[in-house]
């Protein structure tokens, strides 16, 4: 049988750039930290009197959220708003789709109100890739979280966390505490930090919340919290949902924070000026206890601020990179 | 009708034959093989010369939505889909809309299978009522109605107790059952193969011991009530030798594989295309050769195209909401031809596979190339090729091979001595 024809990356324009975002996987070093550089020239942005630029003017950037979200449809509307676009949010999981419109339906009438850029959140993992490749391939497509796979600018707002407090990447040991099996923080951030060469990734879970071939990520698993957080210099800890101790995964949250809660004593294992990271929201007294949340050492807030700019940064190399695509697709149309 | 064929490369599994020679068919029949019968004057002739002439293929599972889902494909396109894939003989599952368990229904899909007169149809009665697991199936009514076995499928019985007397019934009328093991409580939610490329794309996982576990329940259970069982869709290694121990242990077992997982494996879920979505899930290559092997030595006898058509809407969607299944049929020799072309089988093992195989797993009375036996032959071209799609006769559009250029091209389609394909 023949071989298909290798296909260009769904996400990347024939020049390399970004044009959608739904994925860390198969995004270059120099890429990702051309992100976390833009992201840090517009940091500046928001902590100006006038916290606008004028990159996204006159384009309309739509949040499509099948799935509940404050933070990170809140981060993305003002990140739509500071490079002054206009921004339209829905919250798709109570209007259409009960009415039994399908995804494809509910994206095609976004795009004839001609959006320029669809934020998009899906309890499907691979709805972003669908999105992009199926239902609008010419509107620059962002993944705001899609099940379990991925939620990339989570993914890359920890890595500008861990940079702006760390400086780089090469030689630090990081810590993911928690449901991995269930999270696309999980994944996103696994991804990222191989990529940007991070030598020492931990896992550090009970089975059960551990995907099968965890390895191919390049992680190292634990399964005891002390022996994992010894030394490390980041510790990420992950949400644990209510309905985990359901079908048999955890017997109850008491345990769980028994054995998997960060506590001040816990952290102590690590470096004394390692970082606390969670994407949110918190269960205080489930997965960290409240001392550790608030602490000195956590940057948990932090990672909320540089949400914005990371945003900020994948939306306008996102629709720069779309725009520069329809330009290179108009201009082999005249030649031909 | 008179038909001779001549100097086509005649290869017979069931009997062994395997020698350039001529066929000579009257009445729907094979009247002789090498040496016309005595006055015999053809209405047709076929120059076969560099053709294959082998029994036309038996596909043990080909879903012709109707009656119930004629959206997705009807007994007209789908058989006639068979046809131009080399098959003369099919079985049709029991999952229509009302389900496949009433003569009534048994009759209405053969009523339609011989008017389209594509290829012979050979219905899978439930095995329980609505499959719903709960009450049998009326079995003797549907064997009397054209029914060659019995079987829910693989959303079938959760109750132990139950399946074990669906299976005592069976055997007291030496009825064949067809089971597919997967366990109802280790595959629940999930989509794909439970390994490292769901758990990389964040998909919810259906380990192997969903299989295995499911298929030591079978196996015990088929042993204790004796019934005479085939499994369908095998789609692990473990598995494969599950049965291959089972056999020696001297059960009547037989198995089959669908085309599709001696090919494909769970890599091929890397950008969510929902092509390639299907139930069971592709599993690993390792499984795969594990597959392939037991194909070669015989222990799965039988291989299907599993072919299941769909609209183009219900592939449109991301992954998990879309529905499982692969339009396959109308490939099912140049795309089997591909196994020969890697290597693993000579053409008269891979066509045992698919004829003689088969129609012995669920003794079909068909499948073999004999003076009296139905003239069912596909001619095929063994040097030739088939670009998937060119020409497209099922409903369903939901195939991942559509665009490439296999080995091997179908010219001809014979059901009772009558041409249905001709390319």
């Amino acid at each position: 049988m023949t071989p298909t024809a290798a296909k260009r990356p769904l996400q990347l324009n024939d020049q390399g750039q970004l044009r959608h975002f739904l994925s860390l996987d198969g995004l270059s070093r120099e890429l990702l930290t051309e992100i976390l550089d833009t992201a840090d020239s517009f940091l500046e942005v928001g902590a100006r009197a006038v916290k606008k630029v004028p990159l996204l003017r006159g384009k309309t950037v739509c949040n499509v959220f099948f799935e509940n979200s404050t933070r990170t449809r809140t981060t993305f509307e003002l990140a739509a708003q500071r490079l002054s676009a206009d921004v339209i949010s829905l919250n798709v999981s109570t209007s259409s789709t009960s009415k039994g419109e399908t995804l494809f339906d509910t994206l095609r009438n976004l795009e004839a109100m001609a959006a320029d850029m669809f934020v998009v959140r899906h309890a499907d993992s691979g709805a972003a890739h669908f999105i992009a490749e199926h239902v609008c391939p010419n509107v620059a497509v962002i993944n705001g979280g899609d099940g379990r796979h991925g939620h990339p600018t989570q993914g890359m707002l920890d890595m500008l966390t861990i940079r702006r407090h760390k400086g780089s990447f090469e030689k630090l040991s990081v810590a993911i505490v928690g449901d991995i099996l269930h999270s696309r923080v999980a994944r996103s951030d696994m991804l990222a930090l191989k990529t940007l060469g991070c030598p020492d990734i931990r896992v550090i879970a009970p089975k059960t919340l551990l995907p099968v071939g965890i390895e191919q990520y390049g992680v190292s698993v634990y399964n005891d919290l002390a022996e994992g957080l010894k030394e490390v210099d980041v510790v990420i800890m992950l949400r644990l949902q209510r309905e985990r101790m359901q079908g048999g995964l955890l017997p109850s949250e008491g345990e769980f924070y028994r054995l998997y809660g960060l506590t001040t004593q816990r952290l102590a294992l690590a470096k004394p000026d390692a970082l606390v990271m969670h994407p949110g929201p918190i269960n205080r007294g489930v997965e960290i206890e409240s001392a550790v949340a608030d602490g000195s050492q956590s940057v948990i807030l932090n990672q909320v601020t540089y949400g914005i700019a990371i945003r900020m940064a994948v939306l306008s190399m996102a629709m720069s990179g779309q725009a520069a695509q329809r330009q290179l697709n108009q201009d082999s149309e005249e030649q031909n | 009708m008179r038909t001779r064929i001549l100097g086509a490369r005649v290869i017979d599994p069931a009997s062994q034959l395997d020698q350039v020679t001529d066929l000579y068919l009257q009445g729907g029949k094979i009247a002789a093989i090498g040496q016309p019968p005595a006055d015999f004057v053809a209405d047709q002739s076929i120059d076969a010369s560099g053709l294959v002439a082998a029994p036309g293929l038996v596909d043990l599972a080909v879903s012709l939505r109707e009656p119930g889902y004629s959206r997705k494909g009807t007994i007209a396109s789908e058989t006639l889909a068979a046809a131009a894939g080399g098959v003369t003989s099919l079985c049709c599952p029991a999952q229509t809309k009302p389900v496949l368990d009433t003569s009534a229904v048994a009759e209405l899909i053969l009523d339609r299978a011989r008017e389209a007169g594509h290829s012979k149809v050979f219905p899978i009665g439930a095995l329980s009522k609505n499959l719903d697991g709960e009450q049998l199936a009326e079995l003797v009514a549907l064997r009397d109605a054209g029914c060659m076995a019995f079987g829910d499928g693989l959303h079938s019985f959760t109750n132990h107790r139950t399946l074990c007397r669906a299976l005592e019934y069976a055997a007291t009328f030496n009825l064949t059952v067809i089971l597919h093991a997967q366990d109802h409580d280790l595959a629940a939610g999930g989509i794909a193969h439970d390994g490292p490329t769901a758990s990389f794309l964040g998909l919810a996982g259906i380990p192997e011991s969903a299989e295995t576990v499911a298929l030591a329940r079978d196996l015990l259970l088929v042993e204790q009530s004796g019934v005479r069982a085939h499994f369908s869709q095998i789609t692990s290694a473990r598995g494969a030798q599950m049965i291959a121990e089972a056999q020696a242990r001297g059960l009547p077992v037989t198995a089959d594989v669908a085309l599709y997982q001696l090919i494909l494996t769970d890599e091929a879920l890397r950008d969510f295309s929902s092509l390639y979505h299907v139930q069971p899930p592709l599993r690993t290559q390792a499984d795969r050769d594990g597959l392939r092997a037991a194909v070669k030595s015989g222990v799965i006898s039988a291989i299907a195209s599993h072919h299941q058509p769909h609209e183009a809407d219900a592939k449109l969607a991301p992954f998990a909401a879309t529905e499982p299944g692969i339009s396959s049929v109308e490939l099912l020799l140049p795309l089997a031809m591909t196994l020969v072309q890697d290597g693993l089988l000579d053409l008269p093992t891979l066509l045992a596979r698919l004829t003689a195989g088969p129609a012995k797993a669920l003794r079909l009375p068909v499948g073999r190339l004999a003076v009296g036996a139905p003239a069912d032959l596909v001619l095929f071209d063994p040097q030739g090729s088939t670009l998937a799609g060119e020409t497209w006769f099922s409903k369903g559009q939901n195939c991942p091979f559509i665009g490439h250029c296999l080995p091997a091209a179908v010219r001809y389609t014979l059901v009772d001595g009558r041409i249905s394909y001709q390319n």
